[in-house]
């Protein structure tokens, strides 16, 4: 294999699992490391200034990191990130002055369609640079689907009141209440660049299903049901309720009814339990407030009786998975199933539906209906000022992924408005800095602690369901937050090597815990990870390898379970390996937008 | 700060054949400088014993005083150990070894400990061939001392102050083939691909096994000038490569024709011999001496499998000891009672 590229900044950036992981690749170490330090403002900026929302994503983020976290490779659990991301949120002073302001007018004005989580991150983005910023939104308040579909039991109003606040307080011009019927009359008003985050704001139906019509009245999409209840228009349901579905709104649709007068609720749904959408954690929720979750039953008919709904029956299916894994559901052929019940949520997947876009504006969409769009860096659609982001682009996804599209378009639309190659796009910002104090000594804790993870504690489940706007959890106290925050194994902190120092003691490779150092001879990729003490059987994680060393071995670490310990660092007689903090920044519109000091 | 080694390993770390990994023989983190020889001596023992599937509880680990003696603490902490005074571990592992014949002994001491104060005590170690491998971590100069020159410093070598030696130096490899050690052995901290297959070989042997491990002090021996540093070392490295298979295992490994050379062990274990050795006869004594010094005249440091005669009676057979431990023993068996005293009383009438 040719000697490892740590010049590239991809290289280093990727043994940082959870910012990896990260769309918006927030710095997590960085942040944890400040918590334990009791440096909240600071956590919290360094998260505001990659996901804008902190103290919404703390509760309620989709967390891809924490599958990717090393520590779950080492041990059981993964470190807290997500939860620890709210401790800086609950912890934090007044963190207004260490925000940016609006920019010296520019001259450039941009639209900006719905007021959801990728609108405002281009909002917060572009303001400092100067941008006039009118944002439209059919709702009364901003922040989209945080605000009329995540039910205040999982995330306050205040939060998100404050975290939509700092946003729109960057002089954004917001048109609330203002539903845009009409892309044509937002470019009739000639801005030189529209943002379109409007969301996938349309919940599928089972129109063709017997009974549908006879009992519409009990039957309620769960999108908009959950939009109804959080704007109090819908303020109860029956006591028995059947939700079908099995994603995160499925999940929500469920626990609001269990507080809304659902006594007896269930979930129902087609796949097996394991196969279900939702994250683990949201059903384990559900369960824990004494929903049962049926799966493996498939929707037959609505039983009407009498011109009212009163049970809905269900085909008993089984999964079978073909050679290539592909599941089908076959009818076990036992009876059908029939479960009583006064309401139906259904919450079987939404959809993107751009209703108010002409045709003649030459934003042209694909046969799944998004919109085409040149690649997912720019953002940009097929009519050249006009950018998408968000669930508008793709389809469904979560508040980190729309924050990290708000990122790449507010890019776009700084180029574009400077009349720049949108292809060529600023390299994000790196440092690497030595964390050496002395020979045994470091600038950060190196060593590695036992303590397993802990769950965040809970709001009693009697108080929880009689207030439906009461928060279940109750976050993390500063004691729990320390302990949870030194779990991390500070992966940023990287092995640095230079091969000229090197003099082949094998001492970095014998004291490596984790056996992940192996003096070889070099070979290709396959056979190379084959050789090593263990061999490097993840191909995910990459192994570095160095230049030839003097014996004509090379050094082969694989990046896979480093603990970051610094072991191999403290045991090098020459300083072959030095622990260096390598801090990435995503490519932003505004890149030095704050700085704290580390 | 750290001084602490993490809980964590990788989680797929091999098993050996009683199902222990490689982390089941360590031992507590090192507090020798970074960088020593001797650390990765100790991780060549560790590796040794993993890869025979010795069970930790059935190693004894005897040493001295010197960095070198430290070592035990830095592998096997399952195992039994016994850190005795300067150069006084030979008599230590002697007496171990006549009450208990059925542990595996693994001595570790330094050039200072073995070649200066301690050698009464070595030459007599080989002459009662005691049933134990003995490894000497030679640096060339006392290092928990501060790095005085020692009794193996070569003739001409130059001292971290400046000094330069003007004695030869003891060879304690040939005086281990003179003495008539029945396994002697030389190799180099920094080339476990050699020194691991030795030791394990030296495990299996069933006699006083010796191995002379050139091991750089990082601190004062590793300089321009000094014959035992990491690069004079390794410039003047005349390796032959060996294998061990332990008897358990089928010889699975293809060796082209004429290349390798088997000396089996009396165990059935095999000591692969490869093509750079194949042509040296390890069964020879006299040849062997010769090879060592013709490699010395020529400034090449020779490393492998010296001698091996594997056929030897160690000490515990030499004095027909009881097979079993003295531990093991019961009431019975140690006092037999007057009938027994008065047939032996018989006998020496
Ligand atoms: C029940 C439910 C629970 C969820 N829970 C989570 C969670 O816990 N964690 C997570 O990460 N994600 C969650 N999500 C997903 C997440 O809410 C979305 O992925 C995210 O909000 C998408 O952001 P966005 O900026 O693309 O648009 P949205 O947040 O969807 O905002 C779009 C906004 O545009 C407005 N709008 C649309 N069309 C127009 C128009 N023509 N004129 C004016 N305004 C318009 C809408 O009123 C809306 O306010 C959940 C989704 C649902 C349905
Ligand atoms: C009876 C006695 N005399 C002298 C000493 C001082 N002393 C301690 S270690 C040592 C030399 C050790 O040299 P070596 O065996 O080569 O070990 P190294 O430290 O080089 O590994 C000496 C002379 C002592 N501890 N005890
Ligand atoms: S251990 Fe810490 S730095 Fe490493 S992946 Fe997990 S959270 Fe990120
Ligand atoms: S930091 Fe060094 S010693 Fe520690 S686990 Fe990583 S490679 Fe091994
Ligand atoms: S500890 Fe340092 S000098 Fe020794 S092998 Fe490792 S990198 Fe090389
Ligand atoms: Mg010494």
């Amino acid at each position: 294999m040719k000697p490892t590229n740590t010049e590239d900044p991809e290289y280093f950036h990727k043994v940082v699992d959870c910012q990896f992981a990260c769309p918006a690749h927030t710095p997590v170490p960085e942040y944890i490391r400040l918590i334990a330090q009791e440096r909240y403002s600071d956590a919290y900026m360094i998260n505001w200034e990659s996901n804008v929302f902190p103290g919404v994503l703390g509760r309620t983020c989709d967390r891809p990191c924490e599958p990717a976290c090393r520590r779950g490779r080492v041990e059981e659990e993964p470190v807290a990130i997500c939860r620890l991301k709210r401790v800086a949120a609950d912890f934090k002073d007044d963190v207004k002055h260490m925000m940016p302001k609006a920019g010296a007018p520019n001259g450039k004005k941009i639209a900006l369609i719905g007021a959801g989580p990728a609108s405002l991150t281009v909002a917060r983005d572009l303001a400092p640079l100067g941008y006039e910023l009118h944002l439209y939104d059919a709702q009364a308040k901003g922040g989209g689907f945080m605000r009329s579909e995540i039910p205040s039991f999982r995330l306050p109003e205040e939060v998100l009141d404050e975290e939509v606040g700092y946003v729109l307080d960057m002089g954004v011009h917001a048109t609330f209440n203002t539903y845009i019927d009409s892309l044509q009359s937002i470019l009739d008003k000639n801005y030189d660049a529209v943002f379109i985050g409007c969301g996938a704001p349309r919940g599928r139906d089972l129109p063709k299903l017997p009974g549908r019509k006879e009992a519409d009245k009990n039957i309620h999409i769960g999108l908009d049901w959950l939009a109804n209840v959080a704007f109090e228009h819908t303020k109860k349901i029956g006591t028995k309720v059947i939700v079908l579905g099995g994603g995160n709104t499925a999940m929500d649709c469920c626990r609001t009814s269990r507080r809304l007068g659902g006594e007896d609720v269930k979930v129902i749904v087609r796949s097996p339990f394991e196969d279900m959408k939702a994250s683990p954690w949201e059903k384990e929720d559900a369960i824990h407030e004494g929903i049962p979750i049926i799966d493996n039953h498939v929707p037959k008919e609505f039983v009407v009786e009498n011109g009212k709904l009163v049970g809905m029956t269900f085909e008993k299916v089984e999964a079978k998975y073909d050679a290539d894994g592909k599941r089908s559901l076959v009818p076990t052929g036992e009876d059908p199933a029939f479960f009583e019940c006064d309401d139906v949520l259904i919450a079987i997947g939404q959809e993107n539906a751009f209703p108010w876009i002409e045709k003649s504006t030459g934003v042209r969409f694909t046969s799944w209906g998004t919109p085409i769009i040149n690649d997912d860096e720019t953002f940009q659609s097929t009519r050249k000022d006009v950018f998408f982001g968000g669930d508008a682009a793709f389809g469904p996804s979560n508040i980190i992924t729309a924050v990290a599209h708000g990122h790449k378009a507010a890019v776009s639309i700084d180029l574009f408005c400077q009349g720049k190659n949108l292809e060529k796009r600023p390299a994000p910002t790196v440092s690497l800095k030595s964390q050496k104090m002395g020979i045994h000594e470091w600038s950060y804790d190196s060593v590695p602690v036992d303590d397993k993870r802990e769950a965040v504690p809970l709001v009693d489940l009697k108080k929880a369901l009689a207030d439906r706007a009461l928060e279940v959890e109750l976050g993390f106290d500063a004691q729990t937050a320390f302990v949870q925050a030194e779990r991390c194994l500070n992966c940023d902190v990287q092995t640095v090597f230079t091969t000229e120092n090197c003099i082949e003691c094998d001492a970095c490779a014998d004291i490596c815990p984790t056996s992940c150092i192996s003096f070889v001879e070099n070979a290709d990729e396959p056979e190379l990870r084959a050789r090593l003490l263990v061999p490097a059987e993840n191909p995910e994680q990459d192994i570095f390898v160095s230049d030839d060393l003097k014996t004509g071995k090379v050094l082969v670490k694989d990046e896979d379970v480093c603990l970051h310990c610094g072991l191999c660092a403290e045991r090098c007689p020459t300083a072959a390996w030095d622990m260096q903090r390598f801090l990435y920044s995503m490519t932003k519109a505004k890149p030095d937008m704050m700085e704290v000091q580390a | 700060m750290s001084y602490i080694k993490p809980k964590f390993r990788h989680p797929k770390l091999p098993t050996n054949a009683l199902g222990y990994t490689v982390a089941d023989y360590d031992g507590a983190i090192s507090t020798l400088c970074a960088g020593c020889g001797h650390d990765s001596i100790s991780a060549a023992i560790r590796n040794a014993c993993f890869k025979s599937s010795l069970p930790p509880h059935r190693i004894a680990k005897v040493s001295g005083i010197g960095c070198s003696s430290k070592m035990p603490t830095y592998f096997l902490s399952r195992s039994h150990g016994f850190n005795s005074v300067h150069g006084r571990m030979p008599s230590v592992a002697t007496g171990a070894s006549l009450a208990n014949r059925d542990l595996t002994y693994i001595g570790v001491s330094g050039d200072g400990d073995t070649a200066s104060i301690g050698m009464g005590q070595f030459v007599h170690l080989i002459r009662r061939n005691v049933n134990m491998t003995y490894i000497v971590a030679n640096n060339g100069c006392y290092g928990l001392t501060k790095g005085q020159d020692s009794a193996t410093a070569d003739r001409g070598s130059v001292a971290k102050g400046g000094a330069v030696n003007p004695f030869d130096g003891i060879d304690l490899a040939s005086l281990a083939i003179l003495e008539g050690a029945s396994f002697v052995a030389r190799s180099f901290s920094g080339d476990k691909e050699q020194l691991e297959p030795l030791i394990r070989a030296a495990m299996a042997h069933n006699g006083f096994a010796f191995i002379d491990v050139v091991s750089p002090c990082v601190t004062f021996n590793n300089h321009a000038g000094s014959t035992k540093s990491y690069a004079a070392t390794r410039d003047h490295l005349d390796a032959m490569p060996v294998d061990f298979v332990p008897m358990r295992d089928e010889i699975r490994t293809q060796y082209a024709e004429g290349t390798t050379k088997d000396v089996t062990l009396h165990d059935g274990s095999v000591i692969h011999l490869h093509k750079a050795s194949a042509d040296y006869d390890a069964n020879d004594r006299r040849g062997a001496l010769n090879a060592v010094q013709e490699a010395e005249e020529q400034g090449r440091i020779l490393t492998g499998l010296l001698f091996l005669d594997p056929n030897t009676q160690n000490l515990a057979v030499n004095l027909n000891l009881a097979s079993r431990p003295l531990n093991e023993l019961g009431k019975d068996e140690l006092c037999p009672g007057s009938k027994v005293l008065k047939s032996i009383n018989e006998g020496l009438r």
